[in-house]
């Protein structure tokens, strides 16, 4: 089916947007890069500057990734995969398969004993805050993209501070802190003095930027981050190299192996994603649990976590949505995820609506974000109700905006254990 | 008088067999779960008691309960020192138990770390429980460096699958002149039964109770569970035969002397 046909049947998302505000020169060269491949930079090639380590877990992910025919798994493959003890990749793949479908019900019964084996009844809890929203990249879904006309804000030091003191009053003591992707206003001095303010506020403090060196990953785990969540978004290159069009992001190994470098850097823990809705999400769920489980391999000491997000609507794209991901899609992933990797963590982000993560906390789900903002520097508005100057724009459309307090409140009326911090801070 | 059944760790006395995880269910429950168990004895990680959140789960605990805050999140000796230092900093007092795990996924303890933490926490004045994989060479090596008692494993944490290591914490039993608390594994009252027939000094139990319908309820079937089986234990087991019965005629009948 052509491009367009496939748009109009609902099978394909229309990312392109142009701003009026763009001049024909900017214009030109953003539609030569949508529409000519030749255009664009070889996206396996690492950019100068780029740390090169010595690594087969890309090539093993990927290689699964090629090799998964979901089709052929039948009714009693998932039958099988549910009735042992231990889950091997192969029954991974069943359970992930459309085969497994009709065996929601079961999948969940067992992700939910698995869940409550390793982490009990408890829900962590935290806050995303974001830094800044300015970003050096082209990628067609993405609210912050540079082509994307928003209004753009990076919050100061003070700024910093204030938020992060709104955020703590509130009870919380996680925090993840997110910047757009450009080195040249979100510099890991900057980002690193985030950190160091936020040490003063919360227990846990992660991180959520570009992808950097192992020596830069190590500065910023000095400075108090001990988490580095990178969404690799999809692992299918060809998809990949189609939706980030221009940018460091357009290097797909590098942001491949930034988790790793993450370990080498001394951090504790790392997370892993897709982009649901992107691409084939099959496919793009099994790499993602694949690249958790080879590093936990390599890595047997460090923490890992899954996240699940599917596609939003965005600012000047409200069309934008997950296409065949639906909930019970989404579901049937993190069941699979929890049955085969009993030990990840599983974060629900406030993209999805309240009730499906009200359900999915008591299955499979063990970290949920509350009170966010996806904006720039409006927590004490969203916070307070006080409106104080300009903030910039979100990238992304949140489903559920409930407070901290509502969140708490909530969850310990489900039977369920609100934990604000399981974590202590050291230095590696 | 009657002696009363009793077990020392460092300088303190305890009649209670049953030591409680804490950190798989809610608070509230915390409570109900001390009291039902009559246990004297709380486990809980100082990760999670690193927190300003208003409900801490060290106001659930009632005051003549003893804390044994753990280590989890340690990754080797020195960090699990610190974190024991934190946990004495906050008024845990001195008891520790060593959890050192270089495996996410398992979660199994990484033995020669936790005896050189074992070695470095008795120095600072800690009275040291550390949790082990049971192994005899080990056991020794805490029991020199003068750990207050050893925690080996009946099988991997949260699994519930009861004493898979049976056979080896036997050993530790019968060589190691310190109290063997069994710890991780226990899923039923029936497993924490036979293992204080075994001659085990406590259980230890999280998991078991935090996924049980009615915790409460579990913490008090467990107690009555370690009550029966250290009173088989100090009864006496009578024989029980492997293979089939025994011939009534002696073998060694033919012996005329």
């Amino acid at each position: 089916m052509e491009e367009k046909a496939k748009v109009q049947a609902g099978l394909q998302n229309q990312f392109y947007v142009d701003s009026e505000k763009l001049s024909d020169s900017v214009l030109k060269k953003k539609h030569e890069l949508e529409q000519n491949p030749a255009s664009r930079t070889n996206y396996m090639e690492y950019e100068e500057g780029m740390e090169r380590i010595n690594s087969d877990i890309m090539e093993k992910v990927l290689h699964e990734m090629e090799h998964y025919h979901y089709e052929e798994y039948t009714e009693a493959d998932v039958r099988q995969a549910l009735a042992k003890d231990r889950c091997s990749i192969e029954d991974f793949k069943a359970l992930l398969s459309p085969a497994a479908q009709p065996y929601l019900e079961e999948m969940a019964a067992k992700a939910k004993q698995e869940t409550s084996k390793h982490f009990g009844n408890t829900v962590y809890m935290f806050t995303p805050l974001y830094l800044a929203n300015y970003c050096e990249n082209y990628c067609v879904y993405c609210g912050f993209n540079c082509y994307n006309d928003i209004s753009r804000k990076q919050l100061t030091k003070e700024e910093i501070e204030k938020e992060m003191k709104i955020i703590a009053d509130s009870g919380m003591e996680e925090i993840l802190l997110l910047t757009g992707e450009s080195r040249v206003k979100s510099s890991i001095e900057y980002i690193g003095e985030a950190c160091k303010t936020a040490k003063k506020y919360f227990r846990n403090i992660g991180l959520e930027i570009y992808p950097v060196n192992s020596d830069e990953y190590r500065y910023l785990h000095e400075c108090g981050a001990d988490y580095v969540t990178v969404f690799q978004e999809t692992y299918h290159g060809d998809k990949y190299e189609t939706l980030h069009l221009m940018g460091h992001k357009r290097v797909f190994p590098y942001r491949f192996e930034a988790q790793e470098r993450a370990l080498m850097g001394g951090m504790r823990g790392v997370a892993f994603s897709a982009l649901l809705g992107l691409a084939d999400f099959r496919k793009d769920a099994l790499a993602t649990a694949l690249h958790a489980y080879y590093l936990q391999r390599k890595y047997p000491y460090a923490e890992y976590s899954l996240s699940c997000p599917r596609l939003r609507p965005i600012i000047n794209n409200n069309k934008i949505n997950p296409l065949d991901v639906h909930e019970s899609q989404l579901c049937q992933i993190l069941c699979a995820y929890r049955i085969f990797l009993p030990f990840v963590g599983i974060t629900v982000s406030s993209r999805e609506t309240k009730q499906f993560r009200d359900g999915i906390v008591k299955i499979a789900a063990t970290k949920v974000s509350a009170g966010v903002s996806t904006g720039i520097g409006d927590h004490e508005s969203k916070y307070t109700g006080q409106e104080e100057g300009e903030a910039g724009d979100e990238q992304f459309e949140i489903a559920d905006d409930r407070s901290f307090g509502q969140m708490y409140q909530e969850l310990s009326e489900e039977g369920l254990q609100p934990v604000m911090n399981d974590y202590v801070y050291v230095r590696r | 008088m009657e002696k009363k059944d009793t077990f020392l760790l460092g300088e303190k006395e305890f009649s209670s067999r049953f030591i409680l995880g804490s950190g798989k269910y809610s608070m509230k429950l915390i409570e109900a779960a001390v009291k039902n168990a009559e246990a004297q004895m709380i486990t809980l990680a100082v990760r999670r008691m690193n927190t300003n959140q208003q409900e801490n789960i060290i106001d659930y605990i009632p005051e003549d309960v003893t804390l044994l805050p753990n280590t989890s999140g340690a990754r080797d000796a020195k960090e699990a020192v610190y974190i024991a230092k934190m946990a004495r900093e906050i008024g845990c007092g001195n008891f520790v138990k060593v959890e050192i795990m270089r495996d996410s996924k398992y979660l199994l303890p990484d033995n020669t770390e936790t005896v050189k933490a074992t070695e470095m926490l008795v120095k600072e004045g800690f009275v040291v429980l550390p949790y082990m994989y049971p192994d005899l060479y080990t056991a020794r090596d805490l029991a020199n460096a003068g750990a207050a008692a050893v925690m080996p494993l009946a099988s991997p944490i949260g699994s519930n699958k009861g004493l898979a290591t049976k056979d080896f914490i036997q050993i530790l039993i019968d060589e190691i002149d310190l109290p063997i608390i069994v710890d991780a594994g226990i899923g039923k009252p029936s497993e924490a039964c036979a293992a204080m027939e075994m001659g085990a000094a406590a259980i230890m139990a999280n998991t078991a109770l935090a996924t049980a319908g009615d915790i409460p309820a579990m913490a008090e079937a467990f107690k009555h569970a370690i009550i029966a089986g250290r009173n088989a234990y100090l009864a006496g087991l009578g024989r029980v035969l492997e293979r089939g019965a025994q011939a009534s005629d002696p073998l060694t009948g033919f012996l005329r002397d």
